[in-house]
Protein backbone atom coordinates (compact mmCIF):
# COMPACT_ATOMS: atom_id res chain seq x y z
CA UNK A 1 0.00 0.00 0.00
CA UNK A 2 0.75 3.27 -0.69
CA UNK A 3 -0.20 6.06 1.44
CA UNK A 4 0.82 10.08 0.96
CA UNK A 5 1.08 11.62 4.12
CA UNK A 6 2.83 14.59 3.16
CA UNK A 7 0.29 17.30 1.90
CA UNK A 8 1.88 20.59 4.09
CA UNK A 9 5.02 19.48 1.49
CA UNK A 10 2.36 19.54 -1.65
CA UNK A 11 -0.92 18.07 -3.11
CA UNK A 12 -2.02 15.90 -6.03
CA UNK A 13 -3.37 18.27 -8.66
CA UNK A 14 -7.47 17.68 -8.39
CA UNK A 15 -8.17 15.82 -11.64
CA UNK A 16 -10.58 18.46 -12.48
CA UNK A 17 -8.12 21.30 -12.12
CA UNK A 18 -5.84 19.43 -14.86
CA UNK A 19 -8.68 19.36 -17.09
CA UNK A 20 -9.14 23.10 -16.66
CA UNK A 21 -5.84 24.11 -17.39
CA UNK A 22 -4.94 21.40 -20.54
CA UNK A 23 -6.32 23.95 -23.01
CA UNK A 24 -4.08 26.68 -22.29
CA UNK A 25 -1.02 25.08 -23.31
CA UNK A 26 -1.90 23.91 -26.68
CA UNK A 27 -4.94 25.86 -27.46
CA UNK A 28 -5.58 28.73 -25.86
CA UNK A 29 -1.62 29.79 -25.89
CA UNK A 30 -2.26 33.03 -26.55
CA UNK A 31 -0.14 35.79 -24.43
CA UNK A 32 -2.64 38.22 -22.02
CA UNK A 33 -1.34 41.39 -23.53
CA UNK A 34 -2.11 40.32 -27.00
CA UNK A 35 -5.18 42.31 -28.34
CA UNK A 36 -6.18 39.17 -31.06
CA UNK A 37 -8.27 36.85 -29.69
CA UNK A 38 -5.80 34.37 -28.51
CA UNK A 39 -4.50 37.07 -26.08
CA UNK A 40 -8.25 38.12 -25.01
CA UNK A 41 -9.37 34.30 -24.38
CA UNK A 42 -5.82 34.07 -22.14
CA UNK A 43 -6.62 37.30 -20.63
CA UNK A 44 -10.36 36.39 -19.65
CA UNK A 45 -8.93 33.09 -18.31
CA UNK A 46 -6.60 34.86 -15.74
CA UNK A 47 -9.59 37.57 -14.72
CA UNK A 48 -11.64 34.74 -14.40
CA UNK A 49 -9.00 32.84 -11.83
CA UNK A 50 -8.36 36.03 -10.26
CA UNK A 51 -12.36 36.71 -8.88
CA UNK A 52 -12.30 32.96 -8.33
CA UNK A 53 -9.05 33.51 -5.74
CA UNK A 54 -10.97 36.90 -4.28
CA UNK A 55 -13.52 35.00 -3.45
CA UNK A 56 -12.11 32.36 -1.68
CA UNK A 57 -10.70 34.81 0.57
CA UNK A 58 -12.94 37.83 0.63
CA UNK A 59 -11.14 40.09 -1.93
CA UNK A 60 -12.16 42.33 -4.60
CA UNK A 61 -10.54 40.54 -7.76
CA UNK A 62 -8.63 43.46 -8.07
CA UNK A 63 -6.57 43.06 -4.67
CA UNK A 64 -5.01 39.55 -5.95
CA UNK A 65 -2.00 39.67 -8.23
CA UNK A 66 -0.16 36.42 -9.75
CA UNK A 67 3.08 35.44 -8.83
CA UNK A 68 5.26 31.87 -9.19
CA UNK A 69 4.77 30.56 -5.84
CA UNK A 70 4.22 31.16 -1.68
CA UNK A 71 7.82 32.11 -1.69
CA UNK A 72 7.41 34.97 -4.10
CA UNK A 73 4.64 36.06 -2.80
CA UNK A 74 6.10 36.60 0.23
CA UNK A 75 9.39 38.08 -1.24
CA UNK A 76 7.17 40.87 -2.96
CA UNK A 77 5.06 41.76 0.03
CA UNK A 78 7.98 42.08 2.62
CA UNK A 79 10.52 43.77 0.37
CA UNK A 80 7.63 45.92 -1.35
CA UNK A 81 7.26 47.74 1.73
CA UNK A 82 10.72 47.19 2.63
CA UNK A 83 12.35 49.02 -0.39
CA UNK A 84 9.06 51.38 -0.24
CA UNK A 85 9.95 52.85 3.45
CA UNK A 86 14.12 52.57 2.67
CA UNK A 87 14.53 51.90 6.61
CA UNK A 88 12.80 50.87 9.42
CA UNK A 89 11.64 48.09 12.07
CA UNK A 90 10.14 44.35 10.94
CA UNK A 91 8.34 42.24 13.65
CA UNK A 92 8.14 38.26 12.72
CA UNK A 93 8.09 35.06 14.16
CA UNK A 94 10.84 32.67 15.25
CA UNK A 95 8.83 29.86 13.48
CA UNK A 96 8.20 31.42 10.00
CA UNK A 97 8.80 29.87 6.56
CA UNK A 98 11.97 30.19 5.43
CA UNK A 99 10.31 32.23 2.65
CA UNK A 100 9.49 34.93 4.84
CA UNK A 101 12.35 34.52 7.63
CA UNK A 102 15.17 34.05 5.05
CA UNK A 103 13.84 37.10 3.21
CA UNK A 104 13.58 39.47 6.80
CA UNK A 105 17.34 38.39 7.43
CA UNK A 106 18.45 39.88 4.13
CA UNK A 107 16.98 42.66 5.57
CA UNK A 108 18.70 42.56 8.12
CA UNK A 109 22.21 42.79 6.50
CA UNK A 110 20.19 45.59 4.08
CA UNK A 111 20.30 47.73 7.45
CA UNK A 112 16.37 47.29 8.77
CA UNK A 113 15.94 45.98 12.28
CA UNK A 114 14.17 42.90 12.72
CA UNK A 115 12.43 41.71 16.22
CA UNK A 116 11.82 37.67 15.67
CA UNK A 117 9.31 37.25 18.42
CA UNK A 118 9.31 33.82 20.62
CA UNK A 119 6.05 31.63 20.63
CA UNK A 120 5.01 29.08 23.60
CA UNK A 121 5.36 25.59 23.88
CA UNK A 122 2.63 25.39 21.38
CA UNK A 123 4.00 27.18 18.49
CA UNK A 124 1.26 30.18 19.46
CA UNK A 125 2.41 34.31 18.73
CA UNK A 126 1.70 36.14 21.51
CA UNK A 127 -0.61 39.82 20.60
CA UNK A 128 0.63 41.18 23.69
CA UNK A 129 4.28 40.56 22.27
CA UNK A 130 3.24 41.62 19.05
CA UNK A 131 2.17 44.94 20.74
CA UNK A 132 5.37 45.38 23.20
CA UNK A 133 7.67 44.71 20.27
CA UNK A 134 6.07 47.41 18.10
CA UNK A 135 8.54 51.07 17.70
CA UNK A 136 8.03 54.19 15.90
CA UNK A 137 9.72 53.12 13.15
CA UNK A 138 7.89 49.68 12.75
CA UNK A 139 6.59 49.21 9.04
CA UNK A 140 5.72 46.07 8.54
CA UNK A 141 4.38 43.11 10.90
CA UNK A 142 5.09 39.46 9.23
CA UNK A 143 3.51 36.34 11.03
CA UNK A 144 2.24 33.16 9.56
CA UNK A 145 -1.35 32.16 9.89
CA UNK A 146 -0.58 28.78 10.27
CA UNK A 147 2.69 26.93 10.83
CA UNK A 148 4.10 24.24 8.26
CA UNK A 149 5.41 21.95 10.32
CA UNK A 150 3.40 21.78 13.87
CA UNK A 151 0.56 23.10 12.46
CA UNK A 152 -0.56 25.55 15.03
CA UNK A 153 -2.83 28.52 13.78
CA UNK A 154 -1.50 31.84 14.74
CA UNK A 155 -3.94 34.37 16.23
CA UNK A 156 -4.02 36.68 13.69
CA UNK A 157 -7.06 38.38 14.05
CA UNK A 158 -5.71 39.98 17.10
CA UNK A 159 -2.62 40.87 15.79
CA UNK A 160 -4.49 42.17 12.80
CA UNK A 161 -6.53 44.95 15.13
CA UNK A 162 -3.09 45.86 16.47
CA UNK A 163 -0.91 46.60 13.29
CA UNK A 164 -4.56 48.35 12.59
CA UNK A 165 -4.58 50.27 15.53
CA UNK A 166 -0.90 51.13 15.28
CA UNK A 167 -1.14 52.00 11.40
CA UNK A 168 1.54 49.44 10.07
CA UNK A 169 1.49 46.94 7.40
CA UNK A 170 0.19 43.79 8.14
CA UNK A 171 1.15 40.83 5.90
CA UNK A 172 0.65 36.28 6.57
CA UNK A 173 2.37 33.99 4.82
CA UNK A 174 -1.36 31.61 4.42
CA UNK A 175 -0.39 29.05 2.55
CA UNK A 176 -0.91 26.54 4.53
CA UNK A 177 -3.96 27.65 5.83
CA UNK A 178 -5.87 28.92 2.67
CA UNK A 179 -8.00 25.72 1.41
CA UNK A 180 -8.10 24.37 4.98
CA UNK A 181 -9.77 26.67 7.47
CA UNK A 182 -11.70 29.55 6.31
CA UNK A 183 -9.66 32.84 5.67
CA UNK A 184 -11.74 36.22 5.04
CA UNK A 185 -8.99 38.89 4.70
CA UNK A 186 -11.93 41.72 5.52
CA UNK A 187 -12.79 39.70 8.27
CA UNK A 188 -9.48 39.51 10.08
CA UNK A 189 -8.12 42.96 8.10
CA UNK A 190 -5.53 41.79 6.11
CA UNK A 191 -2.83 44.31 4.66
CA UNK A 192 -1.33 41.60 2.41
CA UNK A 193 -1.83 37.91 2.25
CA UNK A 194 0.31 35.47 0.26
CA UNK A 195 -1.03 31.85 -0.98
CA UNK A 196 -0.06 28.98 -2.89
CA UNK A 197 -1.45 26.91 -5.34
CA UNK A 198 0.30 23.60 -4.94
CA UNK A 199 -0.89 23.53 -1.70
CA UNK A 200 -4.15 22.93 -2.60
CA UNK A 201 -4.65 20.49 -5.21
CA UNK A 202 -3.24 23.30 -8.10
CA UNK A 203 -0.35 23.18 -9.95
CA UNK A 204 3.47 24.02 -8.95
CA UNK A 205 5.34 27.53 -9.73
CA UNK A 206 2.07 29.54 -9.36
CA UNK A 207 0.84 31.70 -6.19
CA UNK A 208 -1.12 35.00 -5.34
CA UNK A 209 -0.46 37.75 -3.01
CA UNK A 210 -3.66 39.52 -1.94
CA UNK A 211 -2.36 43.28 -1.46
CA UNK A 212 -5.98 45.63 0.30
CA UNK A 213 -6.53 47.94 -1.79
CA UNK A 214 -4.34 51.58 -0.85
CA UNK A 215 -1.61 49.39 0.29
CA UNK A 216 1.73 50.55 -1.76
CA UNK A 217 4.74 48.67 -1.86
CA UNK A 218 7.50 49.17 -4.33
CA UNK A 219 8.26 46.59 -7.04
CA UNK A 220 11.16 44.40 -6.56
CA UNK A 221 11.33 42.95 -9.91
CA UNK A 222 11.06 45.10 -12.83
CA UNK A 223 10.27 44.52 -16.52
CA UNK A 224 6.75 44.76 -18.91
CA UNK A 225 4.46 46.00 -15.97
CA UNK A 226 2.04 42.87 -15.47
CA UNK A 227 0.25 42.54 -12.55
CA UNK A 228 0.29 46.17 -12.08
CA UNK A 229 4.09 46.12 -12.11
CA UNK A 230 4.26 44.10 -9.32
CA UNK A 231 4.82 40.76 -10.89
CA UNK A 232 6.11 41.41 -14.99
CA UNK A 233 6.15 38.54 -16.93
CA UNK A 234 4.17 37.21 -19.29
CA UNK A 235 1.68 35.22 -17.16
CA UNK A 236 1.65 31.66 -16.68
CA UNK A 237 -2.04 31.32 -17.71
CA UNK A 238 -2.18 27.69 -17.64
CA UNK A 239 -0.88 27.41 -13.72
CA UNK A 240 -3.03 30.86 -12.91
CA UNK A 241 -6.23 28.85 -14.71
CA UNK A 242 -4.99 25.53 -12.18
CA UNK A 243 -4.87 28.05 -9.43
CA UNK A 244 -8.53 29.48 -9.87
CA UNK A 245 -9.90 26.08 -10.08
CA UNK A 246 -8.52 24.90 -7.74
CA UNK A 247 -9.55 27.96 -5.11
CA UNK A 248 -12.80 27.04 -6.58
CA UNK A 249 -12.94 23.61 -5.68
CA UNK A 250 -11.51 24.98 -2.45
CA UNK A 251 -14.31 26.53 -1.54
CA UNK A 252 -16.90 24.21 -2.51
CA UNK A 253 -15.12 21.35 -0.85
CA UNK A 254 -13.69 22.68 2.85
CA UNK A 255 -15.95 22.05 4.76
CA UNK A 256 -16.63 18.86 4.24
CA UNK A 257 -13.13 17.69 3.34
CA UNK A 258 -12.18 19.41 6.77
CA UNK A 259 -14.51 17.32 8.73
CA UNK A 260 -13.45 14.35 7.30
CA UNK A 261 -9.50 14.63 7.41
CA UNK A 262 -10.15 16.08 10.96
CA UNK A 263 -11.58 12.89 12.40
CA UNK A 264 -8.89 10.77 10.49
CA UNK A 265 -6.65 12.97 11.86
CA UNK A 266 -7.81 12.75 15.59
CA UNK A 267 -7.89 8.81 14.97
CA UNK A 268 -4.29 8.92 14.13
CA UNK A 269 -2.90 11.28 16.69
CA UNK A 270 -5.19 9.29 19.30
CA UNK A 271 -3.65 6.16 18.34
CA UNK A 272 0.15 7.39 18.05
CA UNK A 273 -0.02 8.53 21.22
CA UNK A 274 -0.82 5.20 22.94
CA UNK A 275 3.07 4.31 22.02
CA UNK A 276 5.19 4.08 24.99
CA UNK A 277 7.21 8.31 25.02
CA UNK A 278 5.32 9.84 21.71
CA UNK A 279 4.38 13.19 22.09
CA UNK A 280 1.96 15.97 20.02
CA UNK A 281 3.76 19.05 19.10
CA UNK A 282 1.55 21.65 18.28
CA UNK A 283 -1.29 23.00 19.49
CA UNK A 284 -3.84 20.39 20.85
CA UNK A 285 -6.86 22.47 18.91
CA UNK A 286 -6.02 25.59 17.59
CA UNK A 287 -4.18 23.10 14.35
CA UNK A 288 -4.65 22.97 10.88
CA UNK A 289 -7.49 20.03 10.77
CA UNK A 290 -4.84 17.76 8.73
CA UNK A 291 -1.73 18.53 10.62
CA UNK A 292 -0.28 15.56 12.76
CA UNK A 293 2.97 16.18 14.21
CA UNK A 294 5.06 13.83 16.72
CA UNK A 295 8.08 13.28 18.90
CA UNK A 296 9.20 10.07 19.68
CA UNK A 297 12.00 9.63 22.45
CA UNK A 298 15.40 7.69 21.07
CA UNK A 299 14.39 7.30 17.31
CA UNK A 300 16.52 9.76 14.76
CA UNK A 301 13.47 11.29 12.33
CA UNK A 302 15.85 10.61 8.89
CA UNK A 303 15.80 6.46 10.23
CA UNK A 304 11.87 6.42 10.64
CA UNK A 305 11.04 8.22 7.75
CA UNK A 306 12.83 5.94 5.27
CA UNK A 307 11.47 3.07 7.79
CA UNK A 308 7.76 4.15 6.99
CA UNK A 309 8.84 4.92 3.40
CA UNK A 310 9.82 0.98 2.91
CA UNK A 311 5.96 0.17 4.10
CA UNK A 312 4.98 2.56 1.68
CA UNK A 313 3.94 5.73 3.83
CA UNK A 314 5.38 9.21 2.86
CA UNK A 315 5.92 11.75 5.96
CA UNK A 316 8.67 14.40 6.91
CA UNK A 317 10.95 15.25 9.88
CA UNK A 318 12.17 18.03 11.62
CA UNK A 319 15.38 16.08 12.42
CA UNK A 320 19.16 17.99 11.59
CA UNK A 321 19.89 14.56 9.84
CA UNK A 322 17.46 14.90 7.06
CA UNK A 323 17.84 18.21 6.29
CA UNK A 324 20.38 19.63 3.74
CA UNK A 325 22.43 22.29 6.15
CA UNK A 326 21.88 19.52 9.24
CA UNK A 327 20.52 21.55 11.78
CA UNK A 328 17.25 20.35 13.25
CA UNK A 329 14.05 22.49 12.58
CA UNK A 330 13.91 26.29 13.91
CA UNK A 331 9.96 25.82 14.79
CA UNK A 332 11.13 22.75 16.73
CA UNK A 333 13.83 25.15 18.42
CA UNK A 334 11.59 27.01 19.12
CA UNK A 335 8.59 25.54 21.00
CA UNK A 336 11.50 24.43 23.24
CA UNK A 337 12.45 21.27 22.28
CA UNK A 338 16.17 20.26 22.42
CA UNK A 339 18.34 18.98 19.51
CA UNK A 340 17.73 15.26 20.68
CA UNK A 341 13.97 15.39 21.43
CA UNK A 342 13.91 17.35 17.73
CA UNK A 343 15.40 14.47 16.16
CA UNK A 344 12.92 12.31 17.10
CA UNK A 345 10.09 14.31 15.24
CA UNK A 346 7.44 12.50 12.34
CA UNK A 347 4.49 15.28 10.72
CA UNK A 348 2.25 13.49 8.91
CA UNK A 349 -0.31 15.44 6.63
CA UNK A 350 -3.82 14.45 5.45
CA UNK A 351 -5.26 15.06 2.16
CA UNK A 352 -8.18 15.15 0.39
CA UNK A 353 -7.33 11.65 -0.79
CA UNK A 354 -6.43 9.74 2.37
CA UNK A 355 -8.94 6.76 3.64
CA UNK A 356 -9.61 5.84 6.89
CA UNK A 357 -8.43 2.47 5.37
CA UNK A 358 -4.55 3.59 5.04
CA UNK A 359 -4.74 5.84 8.03
CA UNK A 360 -5.27 2.24 9.51
CA UNK A 361 -2.65 0.79 7.89
CA UNK A 362 -0.36 3.76 9.35
CA UNK A 363 -1.67 2.55 13.03
CA UNK A 364 -0.74 -0.89 12.22
CA UNK A 365 2.71 -0.13 10.69
CA UNK A 366 4.18 2.69 12.73
CA UNK A 367 4.24 0.49 16.11
CA UNK A 368 6.57 -2.15 15.33
CA UNK A 369 8.73 0.45 13.14
CA UNK A 370 9.50 2.68 16.18
CA UNK A 371 10.15 -0.96 18.75
CA UNK A 372 12.64 -1.95 15.39
CA UNK A 373 14.65 1.28 15.79
CA UNK A 374 14.21 1.76 19.59
CA UNK A 375 15.50 -1.69 19.95
CA UNK A 376 18.90 -0.45 18.20
CA UNK A 377 18.94 2.54 20.24
CA UNK A 378 21.68 3.22 23.28
CA UNK A 379 19.00 6.06 24.40
CA UNK A 380 16.10 3.71 24.53
CA UNK A 381 15.33 2.34 28.28
CA UNK A 382 15.68 -0.77 28.99
CA UNK B 1 20.50 9.95 -1.91
CA UNK B 2 21.99 6.25 -0.46
CA UNK B 3 23.40 3.52 -2.32
CA UNK B 4 21.49 0.29 -2.37
CA UNK B 5 23.92 -1.03 -0.18
CA UNK B 6 23.41 1.56 2.42
CA UNK B 7 19.69 0.79 2.12
CA UNK B 8 20.06 -2.69 2.64
CA UNK B 9 22.23 -2.69 5.78
CA UNK B 10 19.85 -0.03 7.11
CA UNK B 11 16.83 -2.44 6.21
CA UNK B 12 18.66 -5.17 7.87
CA UNK B 13 21.37 -4.45 9.76
CA UNK B 14 23.48 -7.17 11.06
CA UNK B 15 25.04 -7.98 14.32
CA UNK B 16 22.40 -5.40 16.25
CA UNK B 17 22.35 -5.67 20.05
CA UNK B 18 24.54 -5.80 22.97
CA UNK B 19 27.01 -8.12 24.37
CA UNK B 20 26.21 -8.27 28.38
CA UNK B 21 29.74 -9.43 29.02
CA UNK B 22 31.37 -7.92 26.51
CA UNK B 23 35.42 -7.60 26.53
CA UNK B 24 35.03 -4.13 25.53
CA UNK B 25 32.77 -1.10 24.51
CA UNK B 26 33.10 1.90 22.62
CA UNK B 27 30.69 4.16 22.67
CA UNK B 28 31.23 7.24 19.95
CA UNK B 29 29.35 10.43 18.66
CA UNK B 30 26.43 12.81 20.44
CA UNK B 31 22.77 12.42 20.31
CA UNK B 32 22.61 16.34 19.76
CA UNK B 33 24.42 16.02 16.52
CA UNK B 34 22.14 12.91 15.83
CA UNK B 35 24.40 9.86 16.10
CA UNK B 36 25.37 7.96 19.19
CA UNK B 37 26.86 4.80 18.44
CA UNK B 38 27.76 2.11 20.70
CA UNK B 39 29.98 -1.12 19.60
CA UNK B 40 30.54 -4.06 21.94
CA UNK B 41 33.38 -6.35 21.53
CA UNK B 42 34.22 -10.01 22.30
CA UNK B 43 37.70 -11.48 22.22
CA UNK B 44 38.66 -14.35 22.07
CA UNK B 45 42.98 -15.34 20.66
CA UNK B 46 43.87 -11.74 20.15
CA UNK B 47 40.85 -12.17 17.54
CA UNK B 48 37.29 -10.63 17.40
CA UNK B 49 34.98 -13.29 18.10
CA UNK B 50 31.65 -11.66 18.54
CA UNK B 51 30.97 -7.84 18.13
CA UNK B 52 27.53 -6.47 18.31
CA UNK B 53 26.17 -2.41 18.18
CA UNK B 54 23.67 -0.25 19.35
CA UNK B 55 23.10 2.97 16.99
CA UNK B 56 20.30 6.11 17.90
CA UNK B 57 20.81 8.00 13.99
CA UNK B 58 20.10 8.21 10.37
CA UNK B 59 20.03 5.21 7.52
CA UNK B 60 23.90 6.31 7.76
CA UNK B 61 24.59 5.39 11.10
CA UNK B 62 22.41 2.59 11.30
CA UNK B 63 24.39 1.57 8.04
CA UNK B 64 28.11 2.33 9.12
CA UNK B 65 27.33 0.32 12.32
CA UNK B 66 26.44 -2.81 10.81
CA UNK B 67 29.06 -3.00 8.18
CA UNK B 68 31.90 -2.33 10.48
CA UNK B 69 30.28 -5.20 12.96
CA UNK B 70 30.42 -7.46 9.84
CA UNK B 71 34.17 -5.93 8.63
CA UNK B 72 35.61 -6.48 12.28
CA UNK B 73 33.87 -10.48 12.74
CA UNK B 74 36.97 -12.70 13.07
CA UNK B 75 39.84 -9.96 12.29
CA UNK B 76 42.98 -10.16 14.71
CA UNK B 77 43.02 -6.69 16.84
CA UNK B 78 45.76 -5.35 14.60
CA UNK B 79 43.93 -5.99 11.72
CA UNK B 80 40.54 -4.57 13.21
CA UNK B 81 42.82 -1.64 14.16
CA UNK B 82 43.16 -0.61 10.75
CA UNK B 83 39.77 -0.43 9.29
CA UNK B 84 38.79 3.26 9.11
CA UNK B 85 36.45 5.41 7.88
CA UNK B 86 37.17 5.21 4.31
CA UNK B 87 36.86 1.44 4.07
CA UNK B 88 33.84 1.20 5.98
CA UNK B 89 31.96 3.98 3.60
CA UNK B 90 33.68 2.08 0.64
CA UNK B 91 32.39 -1.18 1.49
CA UNK B 92 28.99 1.00 1.45
CA UNK B 93 29.44 1.66 -2.43
CA UNK B 94 29.83 5.25 -0.85
CA UNK B 95 28.10 7.91 1.09
CA UNK B 96 26.54 11.19 0.40
CA UNK B 97 29.20 13.60 1.32
CA UNK B 98 27.40 15.40 4.26
CA UNK B 99 27.15 12.51 5.76
CA UNK B 100 30.70 11.09 5.28
CA UNK B 101 31.68 12.89 8.34
CA UNK B 102 28.82 13.27 10.57
CA UNK B 103 27.39 9.51 10.46
CA UNK B 104 30.43 8.07 9.63
CA UNK B 105 31.35 7.05 12.98
CA UNK B 106 31.07 3.27 13.36
CA UNK B 107 34.98 2.24 12.82
CA UNK B 108 35.64 4.82 15.97
CA UNK B 109 33.38 3.64 17.97
CA UNK B 110 35.41 -0.17 17.26
CA UNK B 111 38.73 1.37 17.96
CA UNK B 112 37.11 2.91 21.25
CA UNK B 113 35.81 -0.65 21.62
CA UNK B 114 39.60 -1.90 21.32
CA UNK B 115 41.17 0.73 23.28
CA UNK B 116 38.87 -0.57 26.23
CA UNK B 117 39.83 -3.91 25.79
CA UNK B 118 43.50 -3.33 25.55
CA UNK B 119 43.74 -1.21 28.65
CA UNK B 120 41.34 -3.80 30.86
CA UNK B 121 43.51 -6.09 29.91
CA UNK B 122 46.53 -4.64 30.80
CA UNK B 123 45.22 -3.98 34.34
CA UNK B 124 44.53 -7.75 34.44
Amino acid sequence: MRVYLDHAATTPVDEKVLEEMLPYFTKKYGNASSLHSFGREARDAIERSRERVAELIGAESEEIIFTAGGTESDNIAIKGIAFRKGKGHIITSQIEHPAVMATCQHLEKKGFDVTYLPVDKYGMVSPEDVENAIRDDTILITIMHANNEIGTVEPIEEIAKIARENEIVFHTDAVQSVGKIPVNVKRIGMDMLSISAHKIYGPKGVGALYIKKGTKIEAIIHGGGHEKGLRPSTENVPGIVGLGKACELAEKRMEEDMKRMQRLRDKLIKSVLEIEESYLNGHPEKRLPNNAHFRFAAVEGESLILSLDDKGIAGSTGSACSSKKLKPSHVLMAIGLNEVQAHGSLRLTLGRENTEEEIDYVIEVLPPILEKLRAMSPLWKR
Amino acid sequence: MYSDKVIEHFRNPRNMGKIEDADGVGEVGNPVCGDLMKIYIKVKDGKIEDVKFETFGCAAAIATSSMVTELAKGKSIEEAMKIGRDDVARELDGLPPIKMHCSNLASDGLKEAIKDYLSKRGRE
